[in-house]
């Protein structure tokens, strides 16, 4: 026998709580993003787990969609990024009051 | 076969439910000590590159456990997208930004506002465990896309998933990945330089159909040699490019055959732009 999917399941729930909690805690905009990366990653490992457990393939194809998203995500928000320090020149997530009324 | 979490009796899920071997079980211990190590060394890591290099960490970790569940191809793609591209570029964006300091974790901006954060996140975990543990998630619903285990392995298994029961998702992936990369080269693209302030030629530059060139190198003699060249035509605005390049880009552009594309057109202009000038 295998390891029961309890234990995926509590590690990914671990794992998206920290991602959670350093999303809340740092400032530092590319810090964030790592951080959606765990959470995401967290999804994944949720998403397998169940594919295995249900025998489904269904989880599996969804993890590869979100890996093609996860991507598409990071090479748009990096853009965003580098595009925000040209005018700033701080990647911290407190500088960017510009829509501040 | 446990679909709910029984967290809260840990040592009875490995005494009654399954005997996993000795293998399988410090496999897992070791990769989930991976993982989370490395989620906590993304969190307090002060240097961006040390929380790239912990990213890396926790991503081999559920590679590890992907591998221990039977799936090869993910395991495979994560390393090599998430490992290997994705971490990449964030390090390739440190070092371009050049912001590898060594942040100061002390200072709290806002007052309260990490104790309320972990607490909250908590609290979350905690609630997303006890749910888990109390409550059934799954329906019970017939699978659509066919067994995770029936014979023939799990590649050609998910390939032939994706490239039937998913094909329409997997052909709009192709256009989402073009859009994103024209996103990222629009949004880091340089933006062109601004002219110089106060010059009396700046002031009577707004003059539709007297094209300038736009780019960063066009001097000052080039706005009335551009003007009296006689092939730059009407000047159509083309409307899709930047507002400063674009209501200076149509006359060159409409000579170039105005294809609609804003940055050819730029660099069009300004090359038309150089050589009236020589």
């Amino acid at each position: 026998m295998t390891i029961s999917a309890d234990w995926y399941l509590g590690v990914a729930a671990v794992l998206f709580a920290i991602g959670t909690i350093g999303l809340l805690v740092r400032r530092n905009v590319l810090v964030m993003f790592m951080c959606v990366e765990l959470m995401l990653n967290s999804a994944n490992l949720t998403f397998v787990t169940f594919a295995r457990t249900l025998n489904d393939i269904g989880g599996q194809v969804l993890v590869f969609f979100v890996l093609v998203v996860a991507a598409a995500e990071v090479v748009v928000g990096l853009g965003i990024v580098v595009a925000i320090f040209r005018r700033r020149a701080s990647a911290t997530a407190d500088d960017l009051h510009l829509m501040k009324g | 076969m446990i679909a709910t979490l029984l967290l809260v009796h840990l040592p009875a899920v490995l005494a009654v439910a399954s005997h996993p071997s000795t293998v399988d079980v410090s496999v897992f211990a070791v990769a989930s000590a991976i993982v989370l190590a490395g989620g906590v060394g993304v969190v307090v890591a002060r240097n961006p590159v040390h929380a790239a290099l912990m990213l890396v960490m926790t991503l081999f970790g559920v590679a590890v456990l992907f591998v221990l569940q039977r799936d090869d191809f993910l395991a495979a793609v994560q390393v090599i997208v998430y490992a290997g591209a994705i971490v990449v570029l964030f390090l390739f964006v440190i070092m371009f930004l050049g912001v590898d300091k060594e942040e100061n974790l002390r200072v709290e901006p806002l007052r309260g506002q990490r104790p309320v954060a972990v607490a909250l996140g908590l609290l979350a975990l905690v609630g997303t465990l006890v749910l888990g543990s109390v409550s059934h998630w799954t329906t019970g619903a017939h699978a659509v896309s066919g067994p995770a285990d029936a014979p023939g392995g799990n590649v050609a298994l998910l390939g032939r998933s994706v490239f039937t029961t998913y094909l329409f998702p997997f052909e709009v992936t192709a256009a989402l990945l073009v859009i994103a990369v024209v996103g990222a080269v629009v949004l880091a693209r340089r933006p062109p330089a601004t002219r110089p302030e106060g010059s009396p030629g700046a002031a009577a530059m707004p003059v539709p159909g007297s094209g300038e060139g736009g780019a960063e190198d066009a001097d000052e003699g080039a706005p009335a040699d551009a003007e009296a060249h006689p092939g730059t035509g009407a000047g159509e605005p083309d409307g899709t490019g930047e507002p400063d390049t674009a209501e200076k880009a149509p006359a060159a552009a409409g000579a170039a055959g105005a294809t609609g594309q804003a940055a050819p057109d730029v660099t069009d202009a300004a090359q038309a732009a150089e050589g009236v000038a020589r």
